[in-house]
């Protein structure tokens, strides 16, 4: 008997077709699927961390490892915080976390390395961390591939709720979008309208998506760009750059450079008397650029992030989560720390609400969380079903004067708390399509 | 076209910057050029002499003093380094050299961070150099155009340590044939062993010096290195007087690309190496043969 490709295909499409009828009408997960069930023993399961701490990113992958850490010391013990969590027992579902870190440099070769590693030889039931929108997109591809859940570490960049979004993928951070949007009001009110701004842009993925937002959100405020700047990532001597902007004329210097460059770039630029000319607006801040520029030059700069720990006064389970670690490390986290402790606890609630490790449940569980918000460290947020980008609140930042810090560490206070409903890109305006469950 | 102000201080930024380059560079090209050895640490010691400014900086709340006892640390550095592992790979071919001293690199750059942690450190800018100076339009940070006259005097007097004193004459001498040198009775091993520490010191002090410009983190040799590779690539392998010169072509070539776009300063650079190694791959000042 001879089939012609024709007959084939059509025979292809009509039996899959027939196949997916009663996967959709009586949606059920698969038994067996990544590294479910065979990850979850009697009393433990495993999480895998690639966090880089080495190389430039060391500094808030350090801070990241304790925010993990934390989380996973508090919903093993099972104490009272777990509780406040909404977590029943210890552990999740009566199993210990159990976790292993690899230092992946920030590199994604390595962040894909280590993590192919924890998938197979460890069945890790959920992988987390990065602190590189490079590294996070390469890490959630991983997973959906390996049918493995991938809670995204530090990650701005629009890309990963976006263009490069996947099922088994979910982010607590919010995108450079919604940081703009919240910002460019607040700051065009302290600023004014009528301003002319001077941008200084790294070269890669998140760099341009930082400043397409920020151009875009702050040029409906009636701000003029007068200057643009693309500096290779990892510039040391920013001279150059700078005394175009210095030459600019601009009222705002608009500084995305990130880590490392960020601290260079605003070092060299208070150097150039920029600083002293023109306002510093940061779109995206570091973790610890506060600390490595010092108040006097962080002083009236505003910014936004993902965390603050001044949020403590504002919502309860942040204010938990700064004593507990302040109590461990002794220092206030920085945001990389909060992203680590609160993915870690929204999969645990995640998995908990599913009743189960199955990442098809779980997955279904988070993209349900509309309708049942979780209640967090910062309020009541929920990942949108579209994209898996987490609806926030997002803190508006402004640097305090060195007389006005109550502790060393009182760098900043909160000037706003945007709604993440209000700042929300349109889930297909990046370009999102998630890929299948199965 | 940028207009005329524009691109007069770039061009001066250019100067400044090169003169910055050939001082990172001046190191790398020193090693190369006598002893024959390619130093993959040449990062990593940057960002050690930067870390020794950190903390002396802290010990003695005096820059200069700081810088000054910073050499001698880098010195006695330079001085184990060589002993311990590098004294071992004269005779080594090439690749052998770039591959214990890259790892001398990373050991080097990791025990900064098990010490320090990763994030930045700061070194403030010396009380003297502090604010900027405003020349006719151009403005211009103060410490950096003392770098400028600082870094010539160094530059200088290197020149002058290598190429007219004896000690010189016999390390360039023992490189040649040190078999010859030896019958007459010199000590070329001391020789080269200075010569390296001489090397050593040169690149902490550029890291010293560019410390309070930059963000002081373990990473923080990485680009220079290659920054410096190309530097002394389009000087010439090892030529004291190419270093100088290539990285005053460098930095005019960045600077001058920024006043029209700085997204093409670094792709200019390396556009130009490229040029130059097709057009004379000896580089401008190097020589053909032994590098």
């Amino acid at each position: 008997m001879q089939f012609d490709r024709r007959q084939l295909l059509l025979g292809g499409v009509g039996t899959a077709a027939g196949l997916m009828l009663p996967g959709s009408a009586f949606a059920q997960s698969p038994a067996t699927i990544g590294t479910f069930p065979e990850g979850v023993t009697a009393d433990s399961v495993f999480v895998g961390l690639t966090i880089p701490l080495t190389g430039v990113f060391s500094g808030d992958g350090g801070d990241l490892k304790l925010g993990y850490e934390l989380a996973i010391a508090q919903i093993n013990a099972g104490g009272d915080i777990a509780q406040k969590w909404g977590l029943k027992g210890k552990g999740v579902l009566g199993r210990q976390i159990k976790y292993k870190v690899s230092d992946t440099e920030g590199k994604p070769n390595l962040d894909v390395q280590s993590a192919t590693q924890f998938i197979q030889r460890d069945k890790a039931i959920m992988v987390s961390g990065s602190v590189s929108s490079a590294s996070a997109i390469a890490l959630e591809e991983l997973g959906s591939r390996e049918k493995v859940l991938y809670m995204v570490g530090i990650a701005g960049s629009n890309d990963i709720t976006g263009k490069n979004c996947q099922r088994y993928g979910f982010r607590s951070q919010q995108n450079a979008y919604m940081a703009a949007k919240a910002m460019a009001p607040v700051v065009a009110k302290a600023l004014g309208k009528n301003v002319k701004s001077a941008f200084l842009v790294p070269d890669y993925t998140y760099g341009h998506t930082v400043y397409d937002s920020f151009a875009k959100f702050s040029a409906e405020q009636g701000w003029k760009q007068v200057a643009k700047e693309v500096v290779p990532l990892g510039t040391t001597d920013y001279s150059s750059a700078l005394l175009n902007i210095a030459n600019s004329g601009a009222d705002v210097f608009v500084n995305i450079a990130f880590g490392g460059d960020a601290v260079a770039s605003t070092k060299q630029a208070e150097q150039f008397g920029v600083l002293k000319r023109m306002k510093l607006v940061v779109p995206n801040l570091s973790s610890f650029q506060d600390k490595e520029l010092g108040a006097e030059l962080m002083q009236g700069v505003y910014g936004s992030c993902d965390f603050w720990w001044g949020l403590q006064d504002t919502y309860p389970l942040a204010k938990t989560f700064v004593e507990s670690f302040v109590a461990q490390n002794k220092y206030y986290p920085r945001w990389g720390a909060h992203i680590g402790y609160m993915q870690t606890y929204l999969w645990a609630m995640s998995v908990e609400r599913a009743g189960t490790f199955n990442p098809v449940d779980v997955i279904k569980a988070m993209e349900s969380s509309k309708v049942q918000p979780y209640e967090t460290t910062i309020g009541k947020v929920y990942f949108r079903a579209e994209d898996h980008q987490m609806v926030r609140p997002i803190p508006i930042l402004r640097g305090k004067k060195p007389s006005e810090m109550k502790n060393k560490e009182d760098f900043y206070e909160i000037v706003d708390i945007a709604d993440g409903e209000s700042v929300m890109n349109a889930p297909d305006f990046f370009g999102c399509k998630l890929g299948p469950y199965t | 076209m940028p207009s005329w102000p524009v691109l007069i201080s770039q061009a001066f930024n250019g100067l400044a910057l090169g003169t910055l380059l050939a001082l990172v560079s001046s190191g790398l090209t020193i090693i190369l050029g006598t002893l024959g050895v390619l130093n993959f640490a040449h990062g990593a010691l940057f960002a050690v002499g930067a870390y020794a400014a950190f903390v002396l900086l802290q010990y003695t709340s005096s820059f200069v003093l700081a810088i000054v006892v910073g050499c001698g640390f880098m010195l006695v550095l330079g001085f184990l380094l060589e002993r311990i592992i590098i004294r071992y790979f004269y005779d080594r071919p090439h690749e052998d050299q770039i591959l214990v001293t890259y790892g001398v690199g990373i050991v080097l750059v990791e025990c900064v961070r098990a010490a320090f942690g990763g994030n930045a450190q700061r070194v403030p800018v010396p009380s003297w150099g502090q604010g900027a100076t405003q020349m006719g339009f151009l403005i211009y940070p103060t410490y950096r155009l003392q770098l400028i006259a600082i870094i010539a005097g160094l530059l200088l007097s290197l020149y002058l340590v290598l190429y007219r004193t004896s000690m010189g004459l016999v390390v360039r001498a023992g490189i040649e044939n040190p078999g010859m040198v030896g019958i007459l009775g010199i000590n070329v091993r001391r020789a080269f062993l200075l010569v390296f520490a001489i090397g050593v010191v040169a690149v902490g002090l550029a890291g010293m010096l560019y410390a309070p410009v930059v963000a002081v983190t373990p990473d923080m040799g990485a680009n220079f290195m290659a920054q410096s590779f190309v530097v002394i690539v389009l000087g010439g392998l090892g030529s004291f007087p190419g270093a100088v010169i290539g990285g005053l072509i460098a930095g005019e070539i960045i600077s001058l690309t920024s006043a029209f776009n700085s997204s093409y300063s670094e792709v200019m650079l390396y556009a130009l190496m490229a040029v130059l190694l097709i057009m004379r791959p000896q580089g401008l000042f190097g020589s053909e043969g032994r590098a």
